[in-house]
């Protein structure tokens, strides 16, 4: 499957809004509704990526392959989970610390088109023992 | 709960995601020398043959946004400079290889001279310009 860069980048933006009010506002509320749009982003449905495609009509100039994105997408609802649960349990360092690394990876993504979730691929399967 | 710590947070996590950015956005597919032991590769280690002058060995993972760019890179780069050859090896299925030579990120490149000693190491997509200069630096050395 393949994705427009665009909406990516787009979704990216979104994101990194979304998360820095989760800090700003202190909202848990907030933080569950981005680990749904990740989970569905996870799932090839971004709900930022609709609304950029609801926005923008002209076609893209390249298209890009959408597992990376997909799988930076699942990375990010691992932190957001990971946030929840500081939330759930009122351990403040682990809210905050979980969500502002996912800040810092949607900033990344956002700002300078890094994907450091896709980064994490590698580093996740060179500390798996080999399974194949 | 937190008061002001959030929104401290928040800024905190911005600045340095912009001096990170900044620092990748220079740093991210620079050709480096290669550090620590010599390091040198055999066809067998590669699974293809060594170019005659120098050859390019690509390690790329199925979720790596800049390995196709990379690819289009160095196959220019091969097409260009005869006796050059590039290599793909992916990542995932060679995880001994990727653990001895201390590969983190895909794309990474390494340059590696005539008798597979690693010269140069590139981590993130290279330049095309970078790659050629470090292809010179493999056959002159």
């Amino acid at each position: 499957m393949q994705v427009d860069p665009r909406a990516l980048r787009f979704a990216a933006i979104l994101t990194s809004v979304v998360l820095a009010l989760v800090l700003i506002l202190d909202s848990p509320w907030l933080l569950a509704a981005q680990a749904v749009v990740f989970a569905l982003g996870a799932a090839g449905a971004s709900p930022y990526g609709m609304i950029f495609k609801g926005i923008v009509k002209s076609p893209p100039g390249e298209l890009e392959d959408a597992g990376p994105p997909r799988f930076a997408q699942l990375v990010g609802l691992a932190f957001a989970l990971v946030g929840l649960v500081g939330y759930a349990t009122q351990i403040t360092p682990l809210a905050l610390g979980a969500t502002a690394a996912a800040l810092f990876a949607a900033f990344l993504n956002a700002a300078f088109g890094f994907c450091l979730g896709c980064e994490m691929y590698l580093i996740i399967r060179r500390l798996l023992p080999a399974a194949r | 709960m937190t008061g002001m710590i959030g929104p401290a947070v928040a800024a905190a996590t911005l600045a340095v995601a912009v001096l990170v950015g900044v620092v990748l956005r220079r740093r991210d597919g620079v050709p480096r020398e290669a550090r620590g032991a010599v390091e040198r590769l055999t066809a067998g280690d590669l699974g293809a043959e060594l170019g005659e002058r120098a050859t390019l060995v690509q390690f790329s993972s199925a979720f790596c946004q800049p390995c196709r760019a990379t690819r289009r890179i160095l196959t220019e780069v091969t097409d260009m400079v005869p006796g050059v050859a590039h290599v793909e090896i992916d990542a995932e299925s060679r995880l001994e290889l990727v653990r001895s030579l201390n590969i983190l990120r895909t794309p990474t490149v390494l340059v590696l001279d005539r008798s597979g000693r690693v010269v140069k190491r590139a981590s993130g997509q290279p330049r095309k310009a970078d790659v050629i200069a470090a292809l010179g630096a493999a056959v002159e050395g």
